[in-house]
């Protein structure tokens, strides 16, 4: 029977939750790296046993693990990201130049077809990849280099690359994400970057449609349908037809289009979803109920979905890596909370169950079907 | 043989107990004994010290004979008492946060 594992990363270590395809009964494993902040661990979609998970201390650095074992065991591998050539300077948070320092990865990206590829999404933001399983990462230094590099700023949480998606159908084209420098995208494996910002207005920069200098929280999309992009950003639920090219605005009834995560479906590309927070300076549900909302028109229309969740006194926050799907029918929805909470819904979106309600803080959610 | 107690998440990463033991090749300086510990673990590279820098990551300490070797450069010698075993060279994770 198909199963789904979920991989979790907290602010003080992993979880491993595992379930059947019924999704009613999970075993839960971890701390792993415990005391380490972990904020991504990803399994290959080529080798599922095959799980990157990104461990970061403010006092040891950045340790990469590798599971061969669909996270029974780890062994650390390479965690030396070198930025290529001379690192330059990006932008400070008071308007000056401040140099390239390597903090942490946020996400990791398997390729689809080998289990030994894998990207990293950095803070200083840049890209890296290793083709030898971790255990060496290069820069591509081509997305750092475009010519706005100069300008990007950090966000609050860091000048941070934290999405990163592969087209299913060309993987010479990439889509990444940079709080708050916005969306870029490459057509020929990453060796050139290209803006893809126009549409999206934020309020909080000097000039409302610049460029670059939007602060992207999410970009999510779905398989069969790899033109067409949705994207949360700081306020505003976007949506893109044409590969990042132009953004329209999506949010509709959305009671607030604050919120970090977005995601979509699994077997229906219109339907996505978000957690409506509150604002930027108060970053918790709206009227201490906690609700995901689903569009199923690909944006514009949204219902609340409540069903199972806190409806009072709740003021926990979801994170930009925190939400995730599986691919079994009905398809399963699942996010983590600021308040140690992961939840599932085993009928996209409809009812939802607490799976662990005591967690660390968790930073991430990835979710993995297995056969 | 210079021993080293490492802080306890350098344990569980290196997998080793509370001291480990390091033969060095050259001089017993700080930079001299960071070096034979990062090549005999290797896992350790970039956890104490930057890869790049090589400077010492901010929230680490160096502490031998109840002085603190924190700030001194590499090429400072450590004390008789660490180098002749009978002290340990002590790399402590620094009071912070929660």
């Amino acid at each position: 029977m198909a199963g789904v594992r979920l991989l979790v990363g907290t602010r003080k270590g992993a979880f491993v939750l595992t379930s059947d395809g019924t999704r009613r009964n999970w075993d839960v494993s971890g701390p792993h790296f415990g005391g380490w902040e972990v904020y991504h661990l990803k399994g290959s979609p080529a080798d599922p046993d095959r799980i990157y998970a990104s461990q970061s201390s403010g006092w040891f650095g950045q340790v990469v693990q590798r599971s061969d074992d669909g996270g029974r065991t780890w062994e650390a591998v390479g965690n030396a990201f070198v930025y290529d050539g001379v690192p330059g300077t990006h932008q400070w948070y008071d308007g000056t130049p401040h140099p390239w320092e390597f903090k942490r990865v946020w996400h990791f990206e398997p390729s689809p077809t080998d289990p030994d590829t894998v990207y990293a999404g950095v803070e200083d933001a840049a890209l890296f990849r290793t083709t030898d399983g971790g255990r060496t990462w290069h820069e591509l230094p081509g997305l750092r280099g475009h010519g706005s590099g100069a300008h990007w700023a950090p966000g609050a949480g860091g000048l941070c690359l934290h999405t990163i998606l592969i087209d299913p159908a060309d993987a010479n084209r990439m889509f990444v994400a940079i709080s708050a420098a916005g969306a870029f995208r490459t057509d020929d494996g990453g060796a050139s970057w290209k803006a893809i910002n126009r549409g999206l207005r934020s309020e909080g920069i000097p000039d409302p449609d610049a460029e670059v200098g939007h602060c992207v929280h999410r970009i999510a999309l779905h398989p069969s349908r790899p033109d067409v992009l949705f994207m949360q950003k700081h306020w505003d639920v976007m949506r893109s037809d044409d590969g990042g090219d132009t953004w329209h605005e999506v949010s509709g009834n959305l009671p607030t289009d604050f919120g970090f995560v977005i995601d979509v479906h699994a077997h229906e590309p219109e339907t996505i979803y978000v957690v409506p927070i509150r604002s930027d300076s108060e970053h918790y549900p709206p009227d201490g109920r906690l609700r995901v909302y689903r569009s199923r028109t690909g944006g514009h229309e949204w219902e609340p979905l409540g069903k199972g969740l806190p409806q009072q006194h709740c003021y926990v926050n979801v994170l930009r890596e925190a939400m995730a799907v599986d691919r079994l029918d009905p398809c399963g929805v699942y996010f983590g909370t600021t308040g140690g909470q992961v939840y599932g819904s085993s009928d996209a979106g409809d009812s939802w169950t607490a799976i662990v309600r005591d967690l660390p803080p968790v930073v991430s959610v990835e979710a993995q079907t297995l056969p | 043989m210079i021993r080293v107690v490492l802080p306890q998440h350098l344990r569980t990463l290196a997998r080793v107990g509370d001291e480990v033991a390091i033969d060095l090749d050259g001089p017993a300086t700080l930079g001299g004994v960071l070096d034979a510990l990062e090549r005999r673990y290797p896992v350790l590279r970039g956890t104490i010290r930057d890869h790049v820098t090589r400077r010492r990551r901010p929230f680490v300490r160096f502490y031998a004979c109840e002085e603190d070797y924190s700030h001194h450069p590499a090429d400072t010698m450590l004390p008789d008492a660490v180098v002749n075993g009978d002290e340990p060279f002590l790399v402590v994770g620094a009071m912070a946060g929660g």
